[in-house]
């Protein structure tokens, strides 16, 4: 900041919107002859020159495979990789670099853990939890484990406005409770879980926890060692980061106790045809050349969010959506789904007078880019007896003047369905 | 792009208010249709008496496109034979994916309101999802029919 007046010295809330978003490129273009307005970062993030230098750099420079050979771009590739490494550790507030996993996303963390502690663990009789917010790839990965272990999948209820309330934990934990898994905040309604009271209580049962964070890293505090979370799955494209490139957090007493997930290079530490001594963690987990580029623009996309007061940047997203709330609350015939207290950075709706397919189609051709659809959150939809919301969705980049677009063109979608 | 060339007065009355938006009794056919990326879903019901289609009716929820491209596909084809109907998906099918069908469009009839959805490929399965669960219906076994 160059203004070194005392106001600006002493207000570490200060957060310059328009200075932010000249770091995006992709804002910078029109769609259908109008000015890109994105409000989908839900779905994923649009990255700051900052990330995608990052990563053109690693191909045009440090382009080597790491843990391997001895030459010097090896060495640089490596360094940077293990460097992204300790930033995810140090975002998170991990205790150890070891407890890291690269993973490809969200997806893939939870997989590992259903497939590698799940199968080792889960006996007929046995329940997992999870709750009736959660996106598909937090659900289908336990059911697949329940079928093979004979364990049943338990569902905790939300309530109308999108809840995830102690009551309804504590009454579906029980003493056959082995395993909880949800998210930190939901993909479809914004609503943050009260993850640290669930998590202790699921702990008193002596029940593992793990945490879908995909939703969450930018928009809420993520301190794993404070949570006291067992596991917590993240992925780096919703955190203006790269896609392709994830990470697990687990607690290194349950690593260490947990087979490995794939077998191949780099996850070994000897193999003969006779028995195969697995590498030290993380690197046991993580098999085959990983998404090097995608790791070390994770690491330059946390450098970029961690350069600003996360806390200003919260602050941001909750006005700007407030105010989304306060202008749809204007619009006639729109419906907000997703009530909860709290929540954060997403606006789900519904119209009177038209289908969201067809709000996505207009929205779009006044250049406002929305998502529509379920969410990957059928069971959510459910809930509600609809197929479909649209859904506006906010990052550090978006604007009053976001919103305004967006309800205008939603007076579009009216004068055209009305 | 033209909103309006995609959604025009005829797409939107019927979106608005479907034709045969009822299931005909008798009926000896029956398939239902989904499409898993906006979650649109259609049972479809019909007559066939010899080749052909005597009644047809359907019950949904979907967009605006799937939902008028189902009932005007019904008003279209009740009372037309297979080869007819085969004809007239094949024309359709055309005209929404690729401009080779622009010449054809006269034989559509209403059908040709449907000629804006190839500007909007990601609308392309909204407008065929009742033709491929009609499709569906009149095969050998009555099932699913999905746009994926």
């Amino acid at each position: 900041m160059t203004d070194a007046s005392p106001i600006a010295a002493s207000s570490p809330a200060a957060f310059d919107v328009q200075r932010v978003r000249e770091d995006f490129p992709a804002l910078h273009q029109d769609v259908h002859g109008k000015p890109l307005v994105y409000l989908d970062s839900a779905a994923t993030s649009l990255k700051p020159q900052s990330v995608i230098d990052a990563v053109t750099e690693v191909y045009a420079r440090d382009c080597a495979n790491i843990h391997r050979a001895v030459h010097l771009l090896s060495q640089r590739a490596t360094a940077r990789f293990e460097e992204a490494r300790e930033k995810v550790r140090a975002f998170v507030n991990a205790a150890k670099k070891s407890e890291v996993v690269f993973t490809r996303g969200t997806t893939e963390a939870i997989n590992l853990v259903a497939h590698s502690w799940g199968r080792a663990h889960l006996r007929e009789g046995d329940e997992v939890l999870v709750t009736e917010l959660e996106h598909h790839s937090n659900i289908v990965p336990w059911q697949i484990l329940c079928q093979q272990t004979g364990a049943t999948l338990v569902v905790v209820p939300m309530t109308d406005r999108g809840e995830v309330l102690r009551e309804a934990f504590e009454e579906q934990l029980t003493e056959r409770t082995r395993f909880v898994a949800m998210a930190h905040v939901s993909n479809a309604l914004g609503s943050v879980l009260p993850v640290a009271e669930l998590i202790a209580l699921a702990h008193d049962r002596g029940a593992v926890v793990l945490l879908d964070g995909a939703q969450a890293m930018s928009h809420v505090d993520v301190d794993v060692q404070a949570l006291g979370v067992d596991f917590y799955a993240f992925s780096g494209h919703k955190l203006y980061g790269p896609s392709g490139i994830g990470a697990l957090y687990g607690k290194e007493k349950l690593l260490e106790g947990m087979p490995p997930y794939q077998g191949g290079g780099d996850m070994i530490r000897s193999v003969t045809f006779e028995e195969t001594l697995y590498n030290e963690l993380p690197y046991k987990f993580e098999a085959g050349t990983p998404n090097i580029a995608g790791a070390i623009g994770l690491g330059a996309a946390i450098d970029y969010f961690a350069s600003f007061d996360i806390q200003a940047v919260h602050a941001h997203e909750n006005a700007v959506l407030r105010y989304a709330t306060d202008a749809f609350e204007a619009v006639p015939g729109v419906r907000l789904i997703g009530t909860a207290p709290g929540k954060v950075a997403v606006l789900s709706f519904l119209m009177d007078a038209a289908h969201p397919h067809d709000i996505g189609t207009i929205v779009d051709s006044e250049g406002v880019a929305i998502r529509t659809g379920h969410h990957c959150a059928q069971p959510v939809m459910e809930h509600f007896e609809i197929a479909a919301t649209a859904r506006a969705s906010l990052g550090i980049y978006n604007t009053t003047d976001d919103i305004d677009a967006l309800v205008g063109a939603l007076r579009k979608v009216q004068e055209l369905f009305g | 792009m033209d909103l309006r060339e995609l959604y025009q007065e005829v797409i939107l009355d019927h979106g608005r208010h479907p034709r045969n938006h009822r299931f005909p009794e008798p009926h000896n056919r029956e398939a239902r249709g989904y499409n898993p990326l906006c979650g649109d879903k259609i049972t479809l019901r019909l007559q066939l008496d010899g080749d052909k289609i005597t009644d047809i009716g359907f019950i949904g929820q979907g967009c605006a496109i799937s939902q008028a491209s189902c009932s005007t596909m019904t008003e279209a084809i009740k009372g037309k034979t297979l080869p007819e109907v085969q004809a007239l998906f094949s024309k359709f099918h055309t005209m929404v994916t690729s401009d080779e069908g622009a010449d054809d469009l006269d034989a559509l009839g209403k059908l040709a309101v449907f000629a804006g959805v190839r500007e909007f490929p990601m609308r392309v399965k909204c407008a065929t999802l009742g033709w491929h669960t009609l499709n569906q219906a009149l095969g050998d076994e009555s099932g699913e029919a999905t746009t994926e």
